[in-house]
Parts: structure tokens; sequence; C-alpha cells
């Protein structure tokens, strides 16, 4: 790896995603939105004494779910086009090492994926008035994780898509299981033995219970850096089997 | 001067079809090459090749001296693809700047080679805006930056106008002389009386390697056009003599 190549790589991509104001404009107020519209559906909702609100429960895993699901979808697709185009091919015949392209989108769609966690945060306490223990950073730091781990995949998934229809195939199938089994619809020790098993197997469960800590406890707990943990070797580890799927050579 | 392109042997296959079958061939450094053959000839697969990104089934590629491909080659090697592949989403500008940065180049770099190739009043626009003929040039840019001692370009001429087209061939000569390779694939025959060398190559097969002039004498007509047409012709009657 190259820090000059690595920064130019990271300046380049978010130049496109400059350039493309209407993505912009999307990543920023979809979240918002969809906040609203789970802040009216629980509005009138009763809450158990000593539980938190149905709102502060779900709006906390929902910043967590933003980041995943929309920087995996935008990864898949640019590193497609970047080999439909043919700029993959050029670039592997540049000084560029592999990891300088993954590690550039791995930094350039996190800090994307923070800076929306960042707003949607900012909405979800000033706005909806979310509670948590813990501290608001501890979420978005969690939630910016998501948007790294959503990239690796992303970028692992598109290496078996040859095209945009088979790219955004990849998204339920790498995303809706992480969404139902974990633990949001159905707390993880109601479920069945094999469903707790994958479970356990999917890094975003890891992700929800770490946002779930920081709702509970007002300092960070063990368990909760154990998450963190988790995800972040998994993030690595999938940058590290797209890096292996990517071939300076081909038939 | 030594050689900067010698392929020994060379057979590629993809997709199940023999696509090269056995080329030797080798280019003088400090030269204009061109690389002629109709569409579907193999053309690309050996210029992909001599880049080091295509997978092969025999034979041996050296470039400046290395195995094509290797890590060493990479700053000194320029590749420019059929199809332009520069970023649409990004201005002319912001293209070269970046392609410049991956071969640790500035920006006054960038920026010349821009207008080396006659897009500076285009420079602020976004490459998905320009026209076919730009966006190929823009491609062009990219690959100058670096002052890469090899440079292979697939079709670069494709879509200019007969002025630019002119342009383009002053500036590969210009190359040449300060000892840069160029390797240059047509299938436009006028280009072809521009090149210090010609290769030509039918259906995986070299079937002539010389200059211009030698060409023409071989084929016993002044018109490269119609020395190609013989040449390709004696190639045919000389395989169905052979099966």
């Amino acid at each position: 790896m190259n820090s000059r190549i690595l920064v130019a790589t990271v300046g380049r991509i978010l130049r496109q995603l400059r350039h493309d104001r209407r993505t912009v404009a999307l990543l920023v107020v979809v979240p918002t939105v969809l906040l609203t519209l789970v802040y009216y559906m629980y509005a009138d909702q009763p809450s158990v004494p000593g539980t938190p609100s149905a709102f502060d429960r779900i709006a906390l895993v929902m910043l967590g779910f933003f980041p995943f699901i929309i920087m995996f979808l935008v990864t898949s697709i640019a590193m497609l086009r970047e080999r439909t185009s043919g700029t993959l091919e050029r670039l592997l015949t540049t000084p560029l090492a592999k990891a300088d392209l993954l590690f550039g989108y791995g930094i350039a769609f996190g800090l994307a994926g923070a800076v929306q966690a960042t707003i949607a945060s900012a909405v979800a306490y000033w706005v909806f008035d979310l509670h948590t223990a813990g501290s608001s950073a501890l979420v978005i730091m969690i939630a910016a994780l998501n948007a790294v781990l959503a990239v690796a995949l992303g970028l692992l998934c598109s290496a078996f898509a040859r095209t945009e229809f088979q790219a955004v195939q990849f998204m339920p199938v790498v995303v809706a299981p992480q969404l139902l089994l974990c633990g949001l619809f159905v707390p993880r020790e109601q479920m069945a033995g094999w469903l707790q098993a994958v479970s356990d197997a999917l890094p975003l469960t890891y992700a929800v219970e770490a946002l779930q800590e920081v709702g509970a406890h007002a300092e960070p707990t063990a368990t909760m850096w154990r998450d963190v943990a988790v995800v972040a070797a998994v993030a690595v580890l999938a940058l590290l089997l797209a890096a292996a799927t990517l071939r300076r050579r081909s038939s | 001067m030594v050689d900067a392109i010698a392929v020994r042997g060379l057979v590629v296959d993809r997709g199940g079809r023999r696509v090269l079958d056995g080329i030797d061939a080798v280019v003088p450094g400090g030269s204009v090459t061109g690389l002629l053959g109709p569409s579907g000839s193999g053309k690309t697969t050996l210029m992909r090749a001599i880049v080091g990104v295509q997978v092969i089934t025999a034979g041996a590629v050296t470039v400046l001296g290395q195995a094509a491909g290797s890590a060493g080659l990479r700053h000194r090697v320029g590749y420019l693809t059929q199809a332009p592949s520069v970023y649409a989403d990004l201005t002319v500008r912001e293209n070269a700047r970046y392609f410049a940065a991956l071969h640790g180049r500035g920006a006054a770099e960038a920026d010349r080679a821009v207008t080396d190739v006659g897009l500076a009043s285009a420079a602020g626009q976004l490459v998905g805006n320009l026209s076919g003929g730009q966006r190929s040039r823009a491609s062009l840019a990219c690959v100058l930056i670096g002052a890469p001692e090899l440079i292979v370009l697939d079709e670069p001429t494709v879509g200019q106008d007969p002025v630019l087209r002119a342009d383009l061939w002053a500036r590969f000569h210009e190359l040449a002389a300060t000892g840069t390779t160029l390797l240059v694939s047509s299938h436009v025959m006028d280009e072809a009386a521009r090149c210090d060398r010609l290769l030509l190559i039918r259906a995986g097969r070299l079937i002539a390697d010389d200059t211009p002039d030698a060409v023409r004498s071989a084929a016993g007509v002044d018109d490269l056009d119609e020395a190609f047409l013989r040449l390709i012709r004696a190639a045919e009657t000389t395989q169905a003599g052979e099966a």
C-alpha cells in the first residue's frame, strides 16, 4: 500500500459522489424521512414503565441499519461500474496496489456512512427525543463501523456479479437475513436453536447488540467492545477476501 | 536500440477458442509500430498480453527487459483500452489529476496532458457529457501523464476528425523521437503509412512484420490497403495448402 495513492483514491471516490448531487441528497434525507415514519407509527403505543419506549428501541437499531443497507448497495454498484467501464483493468496496470483501491473504497464510503449516521442521529436525538443511556458518539461510531462492514461485503459480493441486475439481487441475499435475525423482530433468546446459530454467524447481529448495549448502559460495556471488535474483524476479513478476488490478469 | 517488446511463441485461448496461435514478434525501442488486422483478429488480446493483463496459454512476452505484467513495469508502461476507461462522473481535469497521482505526478503535468490532447477548453466538463471522440481523448490524456517508456494504444484515433488525427499522430512521433516506444492498433490503412513498422495479424497469426515500404514491395503494390489484401489472401492460400 502507498499512502499517496490511497489518499488520491479516497479523494477520487468522494469527488465522484459529490458530482452526483441527487445521491448525496438521498443519502441525507431518506434516513430522516424513515425515522419520521417510525416516530409517528409508535407515537401512540403505550410503553411498559421501566423499559425503553418502542421508538427508542427501534430507532436506535435503525441508526445502524441505514449506513449498512445503503453503503452495501452503493459499493456493489460502484465496484461493478469499475469492472464494466474498464477503469478497474486500467487501474491494475498502474502502480496502484489492490489494497489501495479496496481500502480507498472502505475509507471513502465509511466517511460517507459516518456523515449519514451523524445527521440521522442528530435528527433522532434532537427532533424525536431519542433516549439512550450511553453516549450518542458511540452510536455514531458503531453506525460508521456498519458502513465500513457494508462496503467490505459489497466489494466482496460485486466480484460475483457480472451485471447491475445481479449486483442488486445480492442485497436481499446478504442484507435481509441479517436484518431478520439480528434480534430486532424476535429477541434472539426466543428463537429456535438453529436460528440462533445462524444469527451468531451474522456480523450485523453483533452491531445491533453493541447498539443495544449503548442504549441500556451509561458506560461502554465489555460486551459492546467485544461486538465492535467482531464487526471490525469481519470487515477486514471481507476486504482481504475481496482483494483475493481481484486479479490483475484475466482471461 | 534494444527491443522494447519481444513476443515468443505466444498462444492465448479465450472461452475455449484459440485467439492467438503462436505469435513471434519484436518491437524496436523508440519507434511507432502499427498493429493492424481485421476486427476479431486478436489485436486487443495481443495488446493485453503485452501489458500483462491477459492470461496466456503458452509462450513468453518480455517488455523493457522484464516479464510482461511485472510489478516493476507498472510505472513504465501506459495502456489505452479500446473503450475509453475514464470515470464518466468526474471532469476531464479530475480524471487526469487522479491518474497523475497514481504515477506520482502533479497537477501541472495532468493539466499539460489534457492540453496535449486538445481538451483544454473542456477540462472542467464531466466526461459523461463529452462526445465519444472527446471521451477517448480524455482517456488518452490519462495514459500520457506518467511519461511511460512504452505506450500501448488500442485504436486511439477512432471517432476523431482528420485534423485531430493528424495532430495525435504528430504527437506520437514526437514521443518516439524522445525514445518512447509506441504500439498503436488501427484498422485505418492511411494510419498504417504513418508507422515506422507494421505488424499485421489475421486469425491469431502474424502475417507481416516489416516497414510500410517493405510491406508494399513484398506485395508488389504501392497501395497499403491493396498490399494487405494480397498478403491476407496469400496467407489464406498457404493455410489451405497446409490443411
